[in-house]
């Protein structure tokens, strides 16, 4: 166990020497601040020669303490917090809190603004996975995927635009519905995503799926069990990389996912290779959600009627969504006031990371990077 | 027509008239040395600039076009800022070693420009163990680099040139042994000879499929051997930041980015000159008038042609493959490519003794 | 795999059970110090609840309250299992070895709540700075340089 100060005497200008000390473990800091983190993560790893013995996350860089900040914030409020744990899904973010603060008031949601909902998600997810596919591929030293995907997301951050009225932390759900209703052009849009998406997804397997260094860097790499991915609380990607059904979409559906005609994507090798290609087999699934959505929104209101102020019932409320990363849950604890009285996120990258200890213990430093890209990791979600 | 050789003899007949042999001497020195300092300068701004260009252009974007017509200064205004900057040394670094490093990898690369054939009768020194003297001096700069990681008392940087000394240790071997098969099938070490060999067709060509071998060999151990991506664990970016180059700033770290584009226009230089001819012209056997016609583009730009042909490759692989393991770059090397070579130079052994080849 | 069978195993392993059926899973309120073998029982019985997908602790100004979220990866029905703490001195058993995520989880509870978690292979912060006083989400936390209050 190493402490902080310890850690830093070991940066300290004898460092080079402590790795002659007859251990033969050399303790080097990735982050808060290394190309590979995307983030202030910081990870204490020890090594031997290349391989690695040990990995310490040390976060915190990031705590805004969000889940204290809501315990000041009205229920139409602290929805647009939360866009910023997960920045990458900050839609489904909201989407959860809205769901929760619903489920207390026991809300009717339109079903227009159900399918608005659901189709905002998707683009979310895709986008997401976009940005997931070109960072890693960067991270195993590949730099062109970045600007493939890029391509893409960049449409689809317009539609967020033109409709949301934001590119990132879009704010568009509010308790009962959406804030206002789609654009005219957004429908006309998302067609010309989807058949852009068609015409060239391709190019990301010739890319990169398909290359032979980029299968060897992943296949076998960063096993993790199926029985360790669930003691581990994965969700998402990475347990379903390792043969869990853990698609919230699916298990406990919310708005109108039961009705949509979808698979749950699911490989069983575990290794980060299956993490990616569940990854890339999600986007697709998204893709056909969307195609099945996109002409048949019904027409009606996008806001269900309610009081300017909202009050929860006195009582304990859990809702869950499945975002990009994996399984979001909101606990709000309310006192029947107009703020909560605790709120709690169990955020699905918190207990994903808490897993790359044991993934990567004995596998090289190159591996560690393939490790932490289809993890998939974005630290605001695990600092909160 | 232009040709760099009657430049050349019209300055020595100038100076061997109005100077005594001494001093002849000395002054082309002088305008040896000026030449090699202004072609690694021009050098390293033309490489970064295409490199930049051609990573942009495989990026579907445009890269640099605001300094200069379609942003041809923009290197030069990037050494410019390098050259202002304060170049900073570490607390706890070796400050001599620290500091000797990059001109360490620096000379090295100018020792190689010597044997160089940028034209026909274009050299600076046609030693007559060309070959061995370029994989002798090349193999120095891993020095620099262990010097540069082990002093600058970073955990990044001594990993980084841990891996770098692997790597350039081991591919030297296979880089060694396909230029070894061209030296077989030529009989001398002389880089002039090698070009002149060559005059009625190239290796690549000549050698049927075993030269082919030995050039695909080639081009994959010298990527490793510059450190370029694939292989570019030395400096790989995402797992050690910037490797062996990580405390360097200013215009020392400009120095290690020079010297990384002057490497590899010497490598794609030799690997040009063995095995795609050198200066010489594209001939086939007995077409004299295509052969005729050939001989009409100046052989400096022959040269040039091919070289960067070979340069825009490397840049290629950079722009589109992801980064090896470590353990994965030493088995390729050591699993495959070695055997491979070796094999390979015993097959082009027996094809020169039994005159096989064209 | 219903909420009665549940009920039905807990009053069998731990008469002192109280259940709250109120909300919309079944809550289980349990002594902190029969927490540890609880968990055991849970997560070996025929149920499996080898899945904790949220754990929490709420400060209700008298006390504190350790949350537990528990599913199963077989039958996917939930019960939450609470424990009352005392503020002054919370102390709990640790289920990091029953299942894994709880050791970053009570991390975090232990930094932010100041819960100690008896017998955790690595109770040290994960968050906060090594010198940070006080516990943020404790309800009585003010700090007046870093206002996260409105």
């Amino acid at each position: 166990m190493y402490t902080e100060t310890q850690i830093i005497k070991s940066g300290a200008p004898a460092s080079i020497a402590g790795a002659l000390d007859g251990t033969g473990e050399l303790v080097i800091n990735v982050g808060p601040q290394h190309p590979a983190t995307h983030g202030v993560l910081h990870l204490v790893i020890t090594l031997n020669g290349e391989t690695i013995r040990k990995i310490e996350p040390h976060l915190g860089y990031i705590h805004r303490s969000i889940e204290k900040m809501c315990e000041s914030l009205s229920y139409r409020q602290f929805i647009y917090v939360t866009s910023r744990m997960d920045y990458l899904s900050s839609h489904i973010n909201n989407h959860a809190c809205a769901l929760t603060v619903e489920k207390g008031l026991q809300l009717e949601i339109p079903p227009r603004a159900q399918v608005i909902r659901v189709l905002m998600d998707e683009l979310t997810r895709v986008a997401s996975h976009e940005l997931w596919w070109g960072a890693m591929a960067m991270d195993l030293g590949a730099f062109t995927p970045f600007f493939y995907a890029f391509r893409e997301r960049e449409t689809i951050t317009d539609i967020m635009e033109e409709t949301c009225g934001a590119r990132l932390t879009m704010n568009y759900i509010c308790p009962g519905g959406v804030n206002y209703d789609i654009h005219p052009n957004f429908q006309r849009r998302v067609k010309d995503f989807i058949q852009l998406f068609k015409s060239k997804i391709h190019e990301y397997d010739e890319l990169v799926t398909g290359n032979i260094i980029f299968q060897n860097r992943m296949k076998g790499v960063g096993t993790l069990s199926r029985e360790d991915a669930i003691s581990f609380g994965c969700t998402g990607p990475v347990a379903r990389g390792s043969g869990v059904s853990s698609d919230i979409r699916k298990l406990f559906p919310y708005e109108i996912y039961d009705k949509l005609n979808f698979e749950e994507i699911t490989e069983t090798a575990g290794d980060s290779f299956a993490r990616y290609m569940v990854r890339i087999r999600e986007m697709h699934q998204s893709i056909s959600i969307i195609e099945q959505l996109i002409d048949n929104i019904p027409e009606g209101d996008f806001q269900a009627k309610t009081k300017a102020v909202l009050k929860l019932p006195k009582g304990e409320f859990y809702s869950r969504v499945e975002t990009a990363r994996g399984e979001l849950g909101v606990y709000i604890v309310s006192e029947g006031g107009t703020t909560p009285y605790r709120i709690k996120f169990r955020s699905p990258g918190f207990s994903n990371l808490s897993a790359l200890d044991h993934m990567a213990r004995g596998s090289k430093l190159g591996d560690l990077v393939a490790m932490m890209g289809t993890l998939d990791l974005v630290i605001p979600d695990i600092d909160r | 027509m232009f040709s760099l050789e009657g430049l050349t003899n019209s300055l020595q007949q100038w100076l061997a008239a109005n100077f005594s042999a001494g001093w002849v001497l000395v002054i082309e020195s002088i305008i040896v040395i000026l030449l090699a300092i202004a072609l690694f300068a021009v050098l390293g701004l033309i490489l970064v600039l295409m490199e930049r260009k051609v990573a942009a252009h495989m990026q579907i974007r445009l890269g640099p076009n605001r300094v200069g017509p379609q942003g041809m200064f923009q290197t030069t205004a990037d050494t410019l800022k390098l050259i202002m900057k304060e170049g900073l040394t570490p607390d706890g670094a070796d400050k001599f070693l620290f500091n000797l490093a990059p001109f360490v990898v620096m000379i090295v690369a100018m020792l190689l420009l010597a044997p160089i054939a940028f034209a026909k009768n274009f050299q600076i020194w046609d030693i007559n163990i060309g070959v061995l003297f370029v994989s002798a001096v090349s193999s120095i700069s891993v020095i620099g680099i262990l010097m540069a990681g082990y002093s600058s008392n970073n955990k990044y940087s001594l990993l980084g040139a841990m891996r770098s000394g692997a790597q350039i240790v081991s591919y030297e071997l296979s880089a060694g042994l396909s230029i070894i098969s061209i030296v077989v099938l030529t009989g001398s070490l002389q880089l002039s000879d090698i070009v002149a060999s060559q005059q009625n067709g190239w290796w690549l060509f000549k050698g049927h499929i075993p030269a082919l071998i030995a050039f695909v060999i080639f081009i994959i151990a010298v990527t490793a051997e510059t450190n370029r991506a694939p292989f570019d664990m030395a400096e790989a970016e995402s797992e050690l930041t910037a490797g062996f180059h990580t405390e360097y700033s200013g215009m020392k770290f400009a120095l290690f980015f020079l010297a990384e584009y002057i490497n590899i226009f010497i490598v794609c230089a030799i690997g040009a000159t063995l095995f795609l001819g050198g200066w010489m012209p594209l001939h086939f056997g007995n077409l004299q008038g295509f052969n005729h016609l050939m001989d009409y583009i100046p052989s400096s730009i022959w040269f040039f042609g091919k070289v960067f042909f070979l340069i825009f490759l490397i840049m290629w692989f950079r722009w589109t493959f992801p980064r090896l393991r470590i353990d994965q770059l030493l088995n390729l090397e050591w699993k495959y490519l070695l055997p491979i070579s070796m094999l390979n130079l015993l097959v082009i052994t027996i094809m020169a003794i039994m005159g096989w080849h064209f | 795999m219903t909420t009665e069978n549940f009920k039905e195993y807990i009053t069998r392993v731990l008469p002192a059970a109280i259940f709250d059926e109120s909300g919309e899973w079944l809550n289980v309120l349990i002594d902190p110090k029969d927490w540890k073998s609880l968990a055991q029982q849970l997560r070996d019985s025929e149920f499996d609840f080898n899945y904790l997908f949220c754990l929490t602790c709420i400060d209700w100004k008298t006390h504190l309250t350790m949350v537990y979220h528990l599913s199963s990866t077989g039958h996917r029905q939930t019960i939450v299992i609470k424990a009352n703490l005392d503020r002054a001195n919370p102390e709990i058993e640790t289920v990091s070895g029953i299942w894994r995520t709880a050791e970053f989880h009570e991390r975090e509870v232990y930094e932010l709540f100041g819960v100690k978690f008896l017998n955790h292979p690595d109770l040290r912060r994960l968050i906060l700075t090594d010198d940070f006083e006080g516990y943020p989400l404790r309800k009585d936390f003010e700090d007046p340089v870093n206002m996260i209050k409105l």
